[in-house]
Protein backbone atom coordinates (compact mmCIF):
# COMPACT_ATOMS: atom_id res chain seq x y z
CA UNK A 1 0.00 0.00 0.00
CA UNK A 2 1.22 3.46 -0.75
CA UNK A 3 1.39 4.69 2.71
CA UNK A 4 4.40 2.04 3.52
CA UNK A 5 6.25 4.78 2.30
CA UNK A 6 5.15 6.56 5.35
CA UNK A 7 6.57 3.80 8.08
CA UNK A 8 10.01 2.72 8.19
CA UNK A 9 9.57 -0.25 9.79
CA UNK A 10 8.38 -2.66 6.91
CA UNK A 11 8.23 -6.45 7.54
CA UNK A 12 11.66 -7.77 6.94
CA UNK A 13 11.41 -11.00 5.17
CA UNK A 14 15.35 -12.33 3.98
CA UNK A 15 15.72 -11.23 0.51
CA UNK A 16 17.96 -13.84 0.24
CA UNK A 17 21.81 -13.92 -0.68
CA UNK A 18 22.27 -10.35 -2.87
CA UNK A 19 23.70 -10.97 -6.23
CA UNK A 20 27.28 -9.21 -7.06
CA UNK A 21 27.29 -7.61 -10.37
CA UNK A 22 29.31 -4.86 -10.64
CA UNK A 23 27.64 -3.06 -14.25
CA UNK A 24 24.35 -3.99 -13.29
CA UNK A 25 24.37 -2.01 -9.85
CA UNK A 26 26.07 0.04 -12.03
CA UNK A 27 23.01 0.71 -14.14
CA UNK A 28 20.78 0.71 -11.93
CA UNK A 29 22.11 3.41 -9.27
CA UNK A 30 23.49 5.48 -11.69
CA UNK A 31 20.39 7.92 -13.07
CA UNK A 32 19.09 7.82 -9.82
CA UNK A 33 21.92 9.21 -8.47
CA UNK A 34 23.08 11.23 -10.64
CA UNK A 35 19.29 13.18 -11.02
CA UNK A 36 19.16 13.23 -6.96
CA UNK A 37 22.47 15.25 -6.93
CA UNK A 38 21.91 17.23 -9.52
CA UNK A 39 18.22 18.23 -7.86
CA UNK A 40 18.95 17.94 -4.23
CA UNK A 41 22.52 17.94 -3.22
CA UNK A 42 23.37 20.92 -5.89
CA UNK A 43 20.16 22.82 -5.06
CA UNK A 44 21.39 22.43 -1.26
CA UNK A 45 24.99 23.83 -2.38
CA UNK A 46 23.73 26.64 -4.11
CA UNK A 47 20.87 27.47 -1.10
CA UNK A 48 24.11 27.87 1.03
CA UNK A 49 26.29 29.70 -1.33
CA UNK A 50 23.02 32.27 -2.00
CA UNK A 51 22.91 32.66 1.39
CA UNK A 52 26.79 33.54 2.26
CA UNK A 53 26.73 36.11 -0.99
CA UNK A 54 27.93 39.64 -0.38
CA UNK A 55 26.27 42.69 -1.22
CA UNK A 56 28.53 44.67 -3.37
CA UNK A 57 27.45 48.65 -4.37
CA UNK A 58 30.49 49.18 -6.83
CA UNK A 59 30.31 49.33 -9.54
CA UNK A 60 26.75 48.21 -9.68
CA UNK A 61 24.61 46.55 -7.08
CA UNK A 62 24.90 43.14 -6.97
CA UNK A 63 25.57 40.31 -5.31
CA UNK A 64 28.91 38.12 -5.04
CA UNK A 65 29.94 34.89 -4.12
CA UNK A 66 31.42 35.36 -0.38
CA UNK A 67 31.48 34.17 3.00
CA UNK A 68 29.53 36.31 4.52
CA UNK A 69 27.92 34.86 7.83
CA UNK A 70 26.71 38.11 8.56
CA UNK A 71 24.15 37.20 6.91
CA UNK A 72 22.56 34.77 8.98
CA UNK A 73 23.02 37.58 11.68
CA UNK A 74 20.79 39.41 10.02
CA UNK A 75 18.24 36.50 9.71
CA UNK A 76 18.30 35.36 13.10
CA UNK A 77 18.02 39.19 14.11
CA UNK A 78 15.04 39.72 12.13
CA UNK A 79 13.04 36.91 12.30
CA UNK A 80 13.93 35.73 15.76
CA UNK A 81 10.35 35.67 16.47
CA UNK A 82 9.03 33.35 13.40
CA UNK A 83 12.00 30.99 13.75
CA UNK A 84 11.14 30.87 17.61
CA UNK A 85 7.11 30.30 16.62
CA UNK A 86 7.53 27.86 14.01
CA UNK A 87 9.48 25.64 15.90
CA UNK A 88 7.00 26.50 19.20
CA UNK A 89 3.79 25.44 16.60
CA UNK A 90 5.52 22.54 15.52
CA UNK A 91 6.20 21.07 18.98
CA UNK A 92 2.65 21.35 20.21
CA UNK A 93 1.29 20.78 17.21
CA UNK A 94 3.09 17.69 16.72
CA UNK A 95 2.02 16.85 20.82
CA UNK A 96 -1.45 17.09 20.48
CA UNK A 97 -1.68 15.25 16.86
CA UNK A 98 0.24 12.31 18.51
CA UNK A 99 -2.09 12.04 21.42
CA UNK A 100 -5.25 12.48 19.04
CA UNK A 101 -3.68 9.66 16.95
CA UNK A 102 -2.45 7.17 19.23
CA UNK A 103 -5.79 5.98 20.41
CA UNK A 104 -7.07 6.03 16.93
CA UNK A 105 -4.16 4.34 16.04
CA UNK A 106 -4.53 1.43 18.88
CA UNK A 107 -8.31 0.84 18.20
CA UNK A 108 -7.68 0.37 14.25
CA UNK A 109 -4.12 -1.81 14.56
CA UNK A 110 -4.86 -4.07 17.73
CA UNK A 111 -9.04 -3.68 18.29
CA UNK A 112 -10.37 -4.04 15.10
CA UNK A 113 -7.66 -6.72 13.98
CA UNK A 114 -10.15 -9.42 14.04
CA UNK A 115 -12.15 -7.53 11.59
CA UNK A 116 -10.30 -6.90 8.54
CA UNK A 117 -12.68 -5.39 6.27
CA UNK A 118 -13.41 -2.69 9.19
CA UNK A 119 -10.07 -2.47 9.51
CA UNK A 120 -9.22 -1.32 6.00
CA UNK A 121 -12.38 0.79 5.90
CA UNK A 122 -10.91 2.73 8.86
CA UNK A 123 -7.20 3.15 7.51
CA UNK A 124 -9.22 4.02 4.34
CA UNK A 125 -10.49 6.95 6.28
CA UNK A 126 -7.54 7.70 7.77
CA UNK A 127 -5.74 8.65 4.63
CA UNK A 128 -9.06 10.12 2.74
CA UNK A 129 -7.97 13.49 3.62
CA UNK A 130 -4.54 13.26 1.58
CA UNK A 131 -6.92 12.64 -1.37
CA UNK A 132 -8.34 16.10 -1.31
CA UNK A 133 -6.41 19.09 -2.13
CA UNK A 134 -4.30 20.41 0.70
CA UNK A 135 -5.18 24.13 0.10
CA UNK A 136 -9.50 23.55 -0.28
CA UNK A 137 -9.31 21.29 3.08
CA UNK A 138 -7.46 24.31 4.27
CA UNK A 139 -9.85 26.65 3.25
CA UNK A 140 -12.61 24.23 4.02
CA UNK A 141 -11.74 24.74 8.04
CA UNK A 142 -11.28 28.42 6.91
CA UNK A 143 -14.44 28.69 6.04
CA UNK A 144 -15.91 26.63 8.75
CA UNK A 145 -14.81 28.46 11.37
CA UNK A 146 -14.72 32.13 9.97
CA UNK A 147 -16.30 34.91 12.60
CA UNK A 148 -19.99 34.75 11.16
CA UNK A 149 -19.82 30.47 10.61
CA UNK A 150 -22.29 28.47 11.90
CA UNK A 151 -19.77 26.62 13.48
CA UNK A 152 -18.42 29.55 15.75
CA UNK A 153 -21.79 30.70 16.70
CA UNK A 154 -22.08 27.52 18.27
CA UNK A 155 -18.20 27.45 19.67
CA UNK A 156 -19.87 31.09 21.04
CA UNK A 157 -22.83 29.51 23.11
CA UNK A 158 -20.33 26.93 24.67
CA UNK A 159 -18.37 30.03 25.93
CA UNK A 160 -15.49 28.94 24.79
CA UNK A 161 -14.36 32.01 22.84
CA UNK A 162 -15.57 35.53 23.97
CA UNK A 163 -18.67 37.15 21.58
CA UNK A 164 -16.29 39.35 20.07
CA UNK A 165 -13.57 37.58 19.74
CA UNK A 166 -12.36 35.48 16.33
CA UNK A 167 -10.67 32.07 16.38
CA UNK A 168 -9.21 32.09 12.45
CA UNK A 169 -5.70 34.62 12.63
CA UNK A 170 -4.96 33.41 16.13
CA UNK A 171 -1.81 31.03 16.72
CA UNK A 172 -4.77 28.76 18.17
CA UNK A 173 -6.08 28.05 14.56
CA UNK A 174 -2.73 27.84 12.86
CA UNK A 175 -2.02 24.97 15.40
CA UNK A 176 -5.96 23.38 14.51
CA UNK A 177 -4.83 23.53 10.90
CA UNK A 178 -1.48 21.94 11.17
CA UNK A 179 -2.50 18.96 13.70
CA UNK A 180 -5.58 18.28 11.33
CA UNK A 181 -3.33 18.29 8.15
CA UNK A 182 -0.88 16.30 9.47
CA UNK A 183 -3.14 13.52 11.64
CA UNK A 184 -3.07 11.02 8.75
CA UNK A 185 1.19 11.33 9.10
CA UNK A 186 1.21 10.45 12.73
CA UNK A 187 -1.54 7.57 12.54
CA UNK A 188 -0.04 5.80 9.84
CA UNK A 189 3.20 4.98 11.23
CA UNK A 190 1.98 4.29 14.64
CA UNK A 191 -1.21 1.99 13.27
CA UNK A 192 1.73 -0.37 11.36
CA UNK A 193 3.29 -0.56 14.39
CA UNK A 194 0.79 -1.16 16.84
CA UNK A 195 -1.05 -3.74 13.93
CA UNK A 196 1.88 -6.21 14.60
CA UNK A 197 2.04 -5.61 18.21
CA UNK A 198 1.69 -9.57 20.56
CA UNK A 199 -0.95 -8.84 22.63
CA UNK A 200 0.08 -11.62 24.31
CA UNK A 201 2.67 -9.59 26.07
CA UNK A 202 -0.05 -7.28 26.91
CA UNK A 203 -1.69 -10.42 28.53
CA UNK A 204 1.46 -11.67 30.24
CA UNK A 205 1.56 -7.84 31.76
CA UNK A 206 -2.14 -8.28 32.99
CA UNK A 207 -1.45 -11.86 34.31
CA UNK A 208 1.39 -11.06 36.61
CA UNK A 209 -0.77 -8.20 38.05
CA UNK A 210 0.27 -5.23 36.63
CA UNK A 211 -2.73 -2.36 36.19
CA UNK A 212 -3.90 -1.36 32.69
CA UNK A 213 -1.68 1.48 32.94
CA UNK A 214 1.12 -0.13 33.80
CA UNK A 215 0.54 -2.59 31.24
CA UNK A 216 0.57 0.41 28.94
CA UNK A 217 3.52 2.19 30.19
CA UNK A 218 5.76 -1.17 30.13
CA UNK A 219 4.48 -2.50 27.54
CA UNK A 220 2.13 -1.05 24.64
CA UNK A 221 4.56 2.18 24.86
CA UNK A 222 8.01 0.75 24.67
CA UNK A 223 7.01 -1.75 21.82
CA UNK A 224 5.30 0.71 19.80
CA UNK A 225 8.27 3.41 20.21
CA UNK A 226 9.52 3.07 16.14
CA UNK A 227 5.98 4.45 15.06
CA UNK A 228 5.99 7.06 17.82
CA UNK A 229 9.21 8.18 16.16
CA UNK A 230 8.44 8.09 12.73
CA UNK A 231 5.31 9.22 13.19
CA UNK A 232 6.51 12.37 14.89
CA UNK A 233 9.27 12.94 12.66
CA UNK A 234 7.19 13.07 9.64
CA UNK A 235 4.93 15.36 11.59
CA UNK A 236 7.55 17.87 12.86
CA UNK A 237 9.40 18.44 9.76
CA UNK A 238 7.12 19.38 7.35
CA UNK A 239 5.28 21.24 10.05
CA UNK A 240 8.48 23.43 10.92
CA UNK A 241 8.55 24.02 7.61
CA UNK A 242 5.05 24.76 6.78
CA UNK A 243 3.73 27.88 4.62
CA UNK A 244 0.42 27.58 3.87
CA UNK A 245 -1.46 27.04 7.62
CA UNK A 246 -0.27 29.99 8.94
CA UNK A 247 -0.60 32.32 6.01
CA UNK A 248 -2.96 35.17 6.09
CA UNK A 249 -4.99 33.69 3.18
CA UNK A 250 -5.36 31.00 5.31
CA UNK A 251 -5.87 30.15 8.73
CA UNK A 252 -2.98 33.23 10.02
CA UNK A 253 -2.36 36.74 10.26
CA UNK A 254 0.22 39.08 10.31
CA UNK A 255 0.98 37.75 13.63
CA UNK A 256 1.13 34.05 13.03
CA UNK A 257 3.49 34.03 10.11
CA UNK A 258 6.38 31.72 10.20
CA UNK A 259 9.62 30.77 8.57
CA UNK A 260 7.86 29.31 5.67
CA UNK A 261 6.45 32.86 5.49
CA UNK A 262 9.32 34.69 5.87
CA UNK A 263 11.51 32.25 3.15
CA UNK A 264 8.26 32.87 0.51
CA UNK A 265 8.22 36.57 0.96
CA UNK A 266 11.82 36.94 0.93
CA UNK A 267 12.56 34.84 -2.13
CA UNK A 268 9.17 35.36 -3.99
CA UNK A 269 7.75 39.01 -2.98
CA UNK A 270 10.65 41.50 -1.67
CA UNK A 271 13.12 39.70 -3.66
CA UNK A 272 15.76 38.89 -1.00
CA UNK A 273 17.38 35.41 -2.03
CA UNK A 274 20.10 35.99 0.04
CA UNK A 275 17.94 36.55 2.92
CA UNK A 276 15.64 33.67 1.92
CA UNK A 277 18.11 31.41 1.33
CA UNK A 278 20.19 31.88 4.96
CA UNK A 279 16.58 31.41 6.29
CA UNK A 280 15.68 28.30 4.50
CA UNK A 281 19.34 27.18 5.75
CA UNK A 282 18.85 27.46 9.20
CA UNK A 283 15.82 25.32 9.38
CA UNK A 284 17.32 22.67 7.48
CA UNK A 285 19.72 22.56 9.48
CA UNK A 286 18.03 23.15 12.93
CA UNK A 287 15.77 20.37 11.69
CA UNK A 288 18.42 18.05 10.83
CA UNK A 289 20.46 18.38 14.33
CA UNK A 290 17.53 18.18 15.92
CA UNK A 291 16.51 14.56 14.18
CA UNK A 292 19.66 13.33 14.88
CA UNK A 293 19.49 14.40 18.78
CA UNK A 294 16.12 12.98 19.01
CA UNK A 295 16.73 9.88 17.24
CA UNK A 296 20.01 9.12 19.68
CA UNK A 297 18.02 9.65 22.75
CA UNK A 298 15.35 7.28 21.09
CA UNK A 299 17.88 4.84 20.22
CA UNK A 300 16.77 3.20 17.11
CA UNK A 301 19.33 4.42 14.53
CA UNK A 302 18.04 1.84 12.20
CA UNK A 303 15.12 3.46 11.32
CA UNK A 304 16.70 5.91 9.25
CA UNK B 1 -17.29 -5.28 35.04
CA UNK B 2 -19.09 -1.98 34.65
CA UNK B 3 -15.54 -0.70 33.91
CA UNK B 4 -14.67 -3.16 31.65
CA UNK B 5 -18.40 -1.91 29.42
CA UNK B 6 -17.41 1.52 29.59
CA UNK B 7 -14.13 0.92 28.32
CA UNK B 8 -15.06 -1.17 25.42
CA UNK B 9 -17.76 1.51 24.33
CA UNK B 10 -15.23 4.58 24.83
CA UNK B 11 -12.84 3.76 21.83
CA UNK B 12 -15.19 2.95 19.34
CA UNK B 13 -17.07 6.18 20.01
CA UNK B 14 -13.92 8.00 19.90
CA UNK B 15 -12.10 6.41 16.53
CA UNK B 16 -15.51 7.53 15.61
CA UNK B 17 -15.33 10.37 16.23
CA UNK B 18 -11.94 11.15 15.27
CA UNK B 19 -12.46 9.61 11.55
CA UNK B 20 -15.59 12.24 11.34
CA UNK B 21 -13.49 15.09 12.56
CA UNK B 22 -10.50 14.06 9.40
CA UNK B 23 -13.83 13.87 6.94
CA UNK B 24 -15.06 16.96 7.76
CA UNK B 25 -13.50 19.70 5.57
CA UNK B 26 -13.97 16.54 2.66
CA UNK B 27 -17.66 16.64 2.81
CA UNK B 28 -17.94 20.61 3.52
CA UNK B 29 -15.82 20.56 -0.12
CA UNK B 30 -17.87 18.19 -1.69
CA UNK B 31 -21.10 19.61 -0.25
CA UNK B 32 -20.04 23.08 -1.15
CA UNK B 33 -19.53 21.88 -4.87
CA UNK B 34 -23.25 22.12 -5.25
CA UNK B 35 -23.36 25.66 -4.29
CA UNK B 36 -25.26 28.05 -6.45
CA UNK B 37 -22.40 30.68 -5.77
CA UNK B 38 -20.73 32.12 -8.90
CA UNK B 39 -17.47 33.65 -7.71
CA UNK B 40 -17.30 33.79 -4.16
CA UNK B 41 -18.02 30.31 -3.15
CA UNK B 42 -18.66 30.98 0.79
CA UNK B 43 -21.77 31.24 1.46
CA UNK B 44 -24.72 28.36 0.63
CA UNK B 45 -27.04 29.69 -1.78
CA UNK B 46 -28.80 27.05 -2.66
CA UNK B 47 -28.58 23.59 -4.80
CA UNK B 48 -27.78 22.82 -8.29
CA UNK B 49 -25.89 20.93 -10.51
CA UNK B 50 -24.34 23.27 -12.77
CA UNK B 51 -21.57 23.17 -11.65
CA UNK B 52 -20.67 19.57 -12.11
CA UNK B 53 -22.37 19.61 -15.56
CA UNK B 54 -19.98 22.20 -16.40
CA UNK B 55 -16.80 22.00 -14.60
CA UNK B 56 -15.13 24.22 -17.13
CA UNK B 57 -17.19 27.18 -16.94
CA UNK B 58 -14.17 28.26 -15.70
CA UNK B 59 -11.64 27.59 -18.53
CA UNK B 60 -8.18 29.17 -16.70
CA UNK B 61 -9.10 26.56 -13.90
CA UNK B 62 -9.47 23.64 -16.44
CA UNK B 63 -6.13 24.40 -17.85
CA UNK B 64 -4.96 24.43 -14.80
CA UNK B 65 -6.05 20.84 -13.92
CA UNK B 66 -4.85 19.74 -17.70
CA UNK B 67 -1.51 21.31 -16.51
CA UNK B 68 -1.30 19.63 -13.48
CA UNK B 69 -2.79 16.00 -14.72
CA UNK B 70 -0.06 15.97 -17.37
CA UNK B 71 3.29 17.55 -15.33
CA UNK B 72 2.21 14.31 -12.61
CA UNK B 73 2.12 12.24 -15.48
CA UNK B 74 5.10 13.02 -16.75
CA UNK B 75 7.22 13.15 -12.95
CA UNK B 76 5.38 9.83 -12.34
CA UNK B 77 6.99 8.09 -15.10
CA UNK B 78 10.35 9.64 -14.90
CA UNK B 79 10.80 9.23 -10.81
CA UNK B 80 9.13 5.45 -10.81
CA UNK B 81 11.78 4.22 -12.97
CA UNK B 82 14.40 5.62 -11.33
CA UNK B 83 12.83 4.94 -7.86
CA UNK B 84 12.29 1.37 -8.94
CA UNK B 85 16.06 1.03 -10.67
CA UNK B 86 17.53 2.20 -6.92
CA UNK B 87 14.82 0.27 -4.97
CA UNK B 88 16.28 -3.18 -6.50
CA UNK B 89 19.93 -2.17 -6.28
CA UNK B 90 19.56 -1.27 -2.43
CA UNK B 91 17.94 -4.59 -1.49
CA UNK B 92 19.30 -6.91 -3.98
CA UNK B 93 22.75 -5.85 -4.50
CA UNK B 94 25.40 -5.44 -1.93
CA UNK B 95 27.93 -2.58 -2.10
CA UNK B 96 30.56 -0.42 -0.57
CA UNK B 97 28.08 2.60 -0.21
CA UNK B 98 24.86 0.98 0.04
CA UNK B 99 24.42 2.76 3.48
CA UNK B 100 25.55 6.17 2.09
CA UNK B 101 23.04 5.63 -0.80
CA UNK B 102 20.05 4.74 1.49
CA UNK B 103 20.72 7.50 3.92
CA UNK B 104 21.42 10.20 1.27
CA UNK B 105 17.35 8.84 -0.52
CA UNK B 106 15.99 9.37 3.12
CA UNK B 107 17.59 12.70 3.36
CA UNK B 108 14.94 14.50 0.71
CA UNK B 109 12.09 13.28 2.70
CA UNK B 110 13.57 14.78 5.99
CA UNK B 111 13.62 18.22 4.14
CA UNK B 112 10.92 20.72 4.41
CA UNK B 113 9.24 21.70 1.45
CA UNK B 114 10.07 24.94 1.45
CA UNK B 115 13.71 24.45 1.54
CA UNK B 116 13.60 22.08 -1.48
CA UNK B 117 11.65 24.91 -3.00
CA UNK B 118 14.10 27.63 -1.95
CA UNK B 119 16.58 25.21 -3.04
CA UNK B 120 16.00 24.64 -6.69
CA UNK B 121 15.16 28.22 -7.39
CA UNK B 122 18.40 29.11 -6.61
CA UNK B 123 19.88 26.67 -8.49
CA UNK B 124 17.59 27.14 -11.37
CA UNK B 125 18.34 30.84 -10.63
CA UNK B 126 22.40 30.79 -10.96
CA UNK B 127 22.86 28.26 -13.82
CA UNK B 128 19.89 30.32 -15.67
CA UNK B 129 17.32 28.18 -16.37
CA UNK B 130 13.87 29.96 -16.92
CA UNK B 131 11.20 28.42 -14.54
CA UNK B 132 8.44 27.00 -15.94
CA UNK B 133 7.11 23.86 -16.94
CA UNK B 134 10.42 22.01 -17.47
CA UNK B 135 11.27 23.25 -13.73
CA UNK B 136 8.45 22.04 -12.18
CA UNK B 137 8.66 18.23 -13.48
CA UNK B 138 12.28 18.11 -12.55
CA UNK B 139 11.29 19.54 -8.53
CA UNK B 140 8.42 17.31 -8.69
CA UNK B 141 10.55 14.00 -9.94
CA UNK B 142 13.27 15.11 -7.08
CA UNK B 143 10.82 14.80 -3.82
CA UNK B 144 8.64 11.83 -5.48
CA UNK B 145 11.74 9.79 -5.89
CA UNK B 146 12.69 9.07 -2.12
CA UNK B 147 8.75 7.70 -1.47
CA UNK B 148 9.07 5.60 -4.93
CA UNK B 149 12.24 3.95 -3.67
CA UNK B 150 10.71 3.47 0.20
CA UNK B 151 7.43 2.20 -1.31
CA UNK B 152 9.23 -0.05 -3.73
CA UNK B 153 11.83 -1.10 -1.12
CA UNK B 154 9.36 -2.54 0.79
CA UNK B 155 8.02 -4.80 -2.10
CA UNK B 156 11.42 -5.91 -3.11
CA UNK B 157 12.40 -7.10 0.40
CA UNK B 158 9.37 -9.43 0.41
CA UNK B 159 9.83 -11.22 -2.18
CA UNK B 160 10.76 -14.52 -2.08
CA UNK B 161 14.03 -15.54 -3.51
CA UNK B 162 13.01 -19.18 -4.14
CA UNK B 163 11.27 -18.32 -7.07
CA UNK B 164 13.72 -16.83 -8.80
CA UNK B 165 16.23 -19.60 -7.95
CA UNK B 166 13.62 -22.23 -8.97
CA UNK B 167 13.51 -19.80 -12.51
CA UNK B 168 17.44 -20.19 -12.77
CA UNK B 169 17.55 -23.51 -11.95
CA UNK B 170 15.17 -24.16 -14.81
CA UNK B 171 17.71 -22.48 -17.23
CA UNK B 172 15.83 -19.22 -17.29
CA UNK B 173 18.82 -16.86 -18.40
CA UNK B 174 18.96 -13.60 -15.57
CA UNK B 175 16.91 -11.55 -17.73
CA UNK B 176 14.52 -14.00 -18.24
CA UNK B 177 14.57 -14.88 -14.96
CA UNK B 178 14.18 -10.55 -14.07
CA UNK B 179 11.01 -10.25 -16.51
CA UNK B 180 9.38 -13.32 -16.14
CA UNK B 181 9.37 -13.56 -12.33
CA UNK B 182 11.12 -10.70 -10.63
CA UNK B 183 8.79 -7.74 -12.21
CA UNK B 184 5.47 -9.56 -12.67
CA UNK B 185 5.84 -9.81 -8.45
CA UNK B 186 7.06 -6.60 -7.94
CA UNK B 187 4.43 -4.99 -9.95
CA UNK B 188 1.83 -3.88 -7.37
CA UNK B 189 4.77 -2.35 -5.33
CA UNK B 190 5.44 -0.23 -8.06
CA UNK B 191 1.89 0.50 -8.97
CA UNK B 192 1.73 1.72 -5.43
CA UNK B 193 4.55 3.67 -5.95
CA UNK B 194 3.08 5.52 -9.07
CA UNK B 195 -0.03 6.20 -7.51
CA UNK B 196 1.76 7.97 -4.34
CA UNK B 197 3.87 9.65 -6.86
CA UNK B 198 0.84 10.88 -8.88
CA UNK B 199 -1.13 12.05 -5.53
CA UNK B 200 1.59 13.71 -4.47
CA UNK B 201 2.66 15.88 -7.95
CA UNK B 202 -0.94 16.53 -8.34
CA UNK B 203 -1.35 18.34 -5.08
CA UNK B 204 2.12 19.81 -4.67
CA UNK B 205 1.85 23.52 -3.72
CA UNK B 206 5.00 24.96 -1.98
CA UNK B 207 8.21 23.67 -4.21
CA UNK B 208 5.73 24.26 -7.50
CA UNK B 209 5.00 28.04 -5.87
CA UNK B 210 9.06 28.43 -5.81
CA UNK B 211 9.84 26.85 -9.19
CA UNK B 212 6.36 27.26 -11.38
CA UNK B 213 7.74 31.04 -13.41
CA UNK B 214 4.38 31.55 -15.44
CA UNK B 215 2.66 27.86 -15.44
CA UNK B 216 -0.57 27.76 -13.02
CA UNK B 217 -1.12 24.38 -12.15
CA UNK B 218 -4.51 22.78 -9.91
CA UNK B 219 -2.96 24.21 -6.39
CA UNK B 220 -1.54 27.54 -7.99
CA UNK B 221 -5.17 28.20 -9.26
CA UNK B 222 -6.74 27.86 -6.04
CA UNK B 223 -3.93 29.43 -4.14
CA UNK B 224 -4.38 32.83 -6.27
CA UNK B 225 -8.07 32.34 -6.76
CA UNK B 226 -8.83 31.86 -2.77
CA UNK B 227 -7.72 35.81 -2.27
CA UNK B 228 -10.17 36.48 -4.56
CA UNK B 229 -12.95 33.96 -4.54
CA UNK B 230 -12.82 30.75 -5.79
CA UNK B 231 -15.13 29.34 -8.03
CA UNK B 232 -17.70 26.38 -7.37
CA UNK B 233 -15.95 24.24 -10.32
CA UNK B 234 -12.43 24.14 -8.18
CA UNK B 235 -14.79 22.12 -5.38
CA UNK B 236 -16.18 20.09 -8.33
CA UNK B 237 -12.66 19.11 -9.73
CA UNK B 238 -11.11 18.30 -6.20
CA UNK B 239 -14.54 15.65 -5.22
CA UNK B 240 -14.15 13.80 -8.47
CA UNK B 241 -10.55 13.21 -7.83
CA UNK B 242 -11.19 12.69 -4.35
CA UNK B 243 -14.14 9.93 -5.70
CA UNK B 244 -11.87 8.13 -8.07
CA UNK B 245 -9.03 8.08 -5.58
CA UNK B 246 -11.08 6.14 -3.33
CA UNK B 247 -12.91 3.95 -6.18
CA UNK B 248 -9.13 2.79 -6.75
CA UNK B 249 -8.37 1.87 -3.54
CA UNK B 250 -11.65 0.02 -2.53
CA UNK B 251 -11.11 -1.14 -5.98
CA UNK B 252 -7.55 -2.66 -5.54
CA UNK B 253 -8.36 -3.62 -2.29
CA UNK B 254 -11.54 -5.93 -3.41
CA UNK B 255 -9.00 -7.22 -6.38
CA UNK B 256 -6.93 -8.44 -3.63
CA UNK B 257 -9.68 -10.11 -1.68
CA UNK B 258 -10.55 -11.82 -4.31
CA UNK B 259 -7.36 -13.36 -5.41
CA UNK B 260 -6.49 -14.54 -1.84
CA UNK B 261 -9.44 -16.10 -1.67
CA UNK B 262 -8.87 -17.64 -5.06
CA UNK B 263 -5.40 -18.72 -3.46
CA UNK B 264 -6.39 -20.21 -0.73
CA UNK B 265 -9.30 -22.04 -2.34
CA UNK B 266 -6.25 -23.53 -4.91
CA UNK B 267 -4.61 -24.21 -2.03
Amino acid sequence: MAFAAFSNNTPNKNSGAPVKSGKIVLALLLPGLIYLAMFFFIPLVALIQTSLEKRVTTPSVHFEAAWNWQNYVDVIDRYLPQILRSFGYAFVATIIALLISYPLAYFIGVKVRHRPVLQRLMVTLVIAPFFISFLLRTIAWKQLLADNSATMDFIRQLGLIGPNESFIGTGGAVVFGLVYNFIPFMTLPLYTTLERLDVRYLEAGSDLYASPSKVFRKVTLPLSMPGIISGTLLTFIPIAGDYVNASQDFLGSADTSMIGTMVVQDQLVTNNPQSATALSVLLMGTILVLITVYVRRAGTEELL
Amino acid sequence: MRKLSASKFIFPVYATLALLFLLIPIIYTFVFSFNQANRRNTVWQGFTLDNWLNPCGRQDLCDAVGTSLLIALVSTVIATVLGTALAIALVRYHFRARSAVSLSLFLPMATPEIVMGAGLASLFFSIGIERGFLTVILAHVMFCLSFVVTTVKARVQMLDPTLEEAAADLYATPQQVFWKVTFPLLVPGIMAAALLSFALSFDDFIITYFNAGNVTTFPLFIYVAAKGGLPPQANVIASSVFLLAIFAVVATQVYGNIKRKRLALAK
